[in-house]
C-alpha cells in the first residue's frame, strides 16, 4: 500500500482529490476526526469554502493536531481554500477565519471575481515536465505578496497562483479538477 | 493564455467546492450574516422562504434585485438566487446582478408551462430541482450544472426529499446493471437522452453533482439524505421558521460534515429549541414538486 494521504473532509471537493490520490497508488483517508489522522504521511487540504472550513476546522477539534502535522514538516498540498487556510495572511476574509500560516503568503479571497469570472487557462508550471497544466479557477484566490523562502512556480497575470515552501504545496487552481495528474505527482514526489 | 469562463468543468466545478455543505435559504442581509456566521458554503437569496409562499399565496418571482445586492454585499459565501421556470429574463437579470448560481426553481410560480430555459446560452450556472431521474436527465440536456431533488419545499417534512432521492439514486443502480438493449429502454421509460442514460450506464453517477432540497429541518434530516447519497443540502424554511435559527443552522452544519457519525448527530441536537412546526403532505394544497416536467 501506498503513503496514507489524509484528506481533510470537512467540507468541500473531496471524493475528486480522493481519486486521483487512488489513482497515483496513494492510500487516501478522509479525515473529519482527530483520531483519523493517526499514522498519516502527507495532508490535502482541498477546495470549498474557507469559512465554513475555518469554523469546522474549531468544532471538530482538528484545528490543534493539523497544526501540529505542518509544524512536523508534513507534506501538504493545498487548493483553493486550502491555500488560503495554509496562508500566512487572508485579504477579504471573514474576519474570524483562521488560517494555519504554513506558507508565508499574503493571499486575497476571491481575488478573480465571483462565478461569473470563473475561468479555466493554460498555466506554466515551472519545473513541470509535459508542457502547460489545464487549470481550472473557481471563485479562485491570488497570491497578493510572498516571503524570502518561497518558490513561486506559477502566474497568472503576474499573480501567483501556485507556490511552494519546503513541503507545503499551495494552488489558487483546482488541478483536481482538470484530469490531468501531474500536480498531485509532484506533491507525492515530497511524500 | 487565453481564459474560457462559464465552460461546463466551470460551473461544475462551483458545485464541487459546496459539496458536504449547507446552503440556506435567506430573505434579508441581516439573515445571510446569520447563516454566513453559522458555516453555510452559500446562501439562496428570495423574496419569501417557501413555507410563507405556501401561507400566503400570489405569484412568487424572483427577489427584488436591491435585496440580492444587499445579500450580496453582506457575505463572502457564493449567493444563489431564484428564478421562475422557464422565465429566462428573470435569469439573465441575475446573472447581470453576478449572482454565482440561478436556481430554476419549482417553489417560484413557473412562467412557462412547456419549457424550461435553455441553460447552455448562460455563464452563470444552473441548478435545477427533480423528482426522479428522468427529469433530472431533461435539466441536465438543457444545461443545468448542479441537480436538488425537489423534496416539499416549505413543509418541514422530509418524506418527500427522501423519496425523490431513493427514485433518483435507486434508478441509476438499476441502469448500471442494465444490458445494451436495456438502456434505450430505460432511455424511452425515462423520457431522456440515451446518451446521457448510457453515461450513467457506463459511470455509474449522474454527469452533476446532487444535492437535496425540500423538507430538512433538523440535523438528523440532514444526516439522513447525505447518508441516503446526497452530496450537500439546501435548507430553506427549516431553519429561519425555528425558533432559534443561529444554532439550529451551525448544528445542521455539523451533521451535514458529520453525516455518518451518530455521536456527534447527537450532540449537535440537543437543545436547539422548536424545529418548524411542518405539514402532512396529504393535507397540502399545492404541491410544488410537481411544477416543472
Amino acid at each position: 500500500m501506498g503513503a496514507k494521504v489524509g484528506v481533510v473532509a470537512l467540507q468541500g471537493a473531496v471524493g475528486l482529490h480522493v481519486e486521483v490520490l487512488r489513482d497515483l497508488g496513494a492510500d487516501p483517508v478522509e479525515v473529519r476526526t482527530p483520531e483519523q489522522l493517526s499514522g498519516i504521511d502527507a495532508l490535502v487540504l482541498p477546495g470549498g469554502e474557507s469559512t465554513t472550513m475555518s469554523k469546522l476546522l474549531d468544532s471538530s477539534g482538528l484545528r490543534a493536531p493539523v497544526a501540529a502535522l505542518l509544524a512536523d514538516g508534513a507534506p501538504v498540498l493545498g487548493t483553493c481554500a486550502g491555500m488560503i487556510l495554509l496562508a500566512t495572511e487572508v485579504l477579504d476574509g471573514r474576519a474570524d477565519q483562521q488560517s494555519f500560516g504554513a506558507i508565508d503568503l499574503t493571499v486575497r479571497r476571491n481575488a478573480f471575481g465571483r462565478q461569473v469570472d470563473s475561468f479555466e487557462t493554460d498555466v506554466v508550471i515551472d519545473g513541470l515536465a509535459g508542457g502547460p497544466f489545464h487549470a481550472v479557477f473557481i471563485r479562485a484566490p491570488y497570491v497578493e505578496t510572498v516571503g524570502p523562502s518561497v518558490e513561486v512556480l506559477a502566474t497568472v497575470d503576474d499573480h501567483p497562483v501556485l507556490c511552494r515552501q519546503g513541503p507545503v504545496l499551495a494552488a489558487a487552481f483546482h488541478p483536481e479538477l482538470s484530469g490531468d495528474l501531474r500536480l498531485h505527482e509532484l506533491f507525492m514526489k515530497g511524500v | 493564455m487565453e481564459r474560457a469562463t462559464g465552460t461546463d468543468r466551470v460551473k461544475r466545478g462551483l458545485a464541487e467546492m459546496l459539496k458536504g455543505g449547507v446552503i440556506m435559504d435567506v430573505v434579508t442581509p441581516e439573515q445571510a450574516t446569520i447563516a454566513e456566521n453559522a458555516g453555510a458554503v452559500a446562501v439562496m437569496a428570495l423574496e419569501r422562504v417557501p413555507a410563507d409562499i405556501r401561507r400566503d399565496g400570489g405569484v412568487a418571482r424572483m427577489s427584488d434585485p436591491a435585496m440580492i445586492e444587499g445579500i450580496k454585499a453582506a457575505v463572502t459565501i457564493p449567493v444563489m438566487a431564484k428564478a421562475r421556470i422557464g422565465h429566462f429574463v428573470e435569469a439573465q437579470v441575475l446573472e447581470a446582478l453576478g449572482v454565482d448560481y440561478v436556481d430554476e426553481s419549482e417553489v417560484l410560480t413557473p412562467a412557462d408551462e412547456a419549457h424550461h430555459v435553455d441553460k447552455w446560452v448562460f455563464t452563470v450556472p444552473f441548478v435545477c430541482g427533480a423528482t426522479n431521474l428522468g427529469e433530472a436527465l431533461r435539466r441536465i440536456s438543457e444545461g443545468a450544472a448542479l441537480i436538488r431533488s425537489k423534496g416539499e419545499a416549505g413543509t418541514g417534512n422530509i418524506v418527500e426529499a427522501v423519496r425523490h432521492l431513493r427514485a433518483i439514486l435507486g434508478d441509476i443502480r438499476r441502469i448500471t446493471q442494465a444490458d445494451s438493449a436495456e438502456v434505450y429502454g430505460w432511455a424511452k421509460q425515462l423520457q431522456a437522452p440515451v446518451g446521457l442514460v448510457q453515461e450513467i450506464h457506463d459511470t455509474g453517477r449522474l454527469q452533476v453533482p446532487l444535492f437535496c432540497a425540500g423538507g430538512i429541518a433538523t440535523p438528523a434530516d440532514a444526516a439522513l439524505v447525505m447518508q441516503l447519497g446526497a452530496e450537500a443540502v439546501f435548507v430553506g424554511s427549516g431553519i429561519f421558521k425555528s425558533s432559534d435559527p443561529a444554532t439550529r443552522a451551525k448544528a445542521i452544519v455539523e451533521a451535514t460534515a458529520h453525516f455518518t457519525d451518530p455521536h456527534i448527530v447527537a450532540k449537535v441536537s440537543r437543545g436547539l429549541g422548536e424545529a418548524m412546526r411542518g405539514e402532512e403532505i396529504d393535507k397540502l394544497d399545492v404541491k410544488l414538486a410537481e411544477r416543472g416536467w
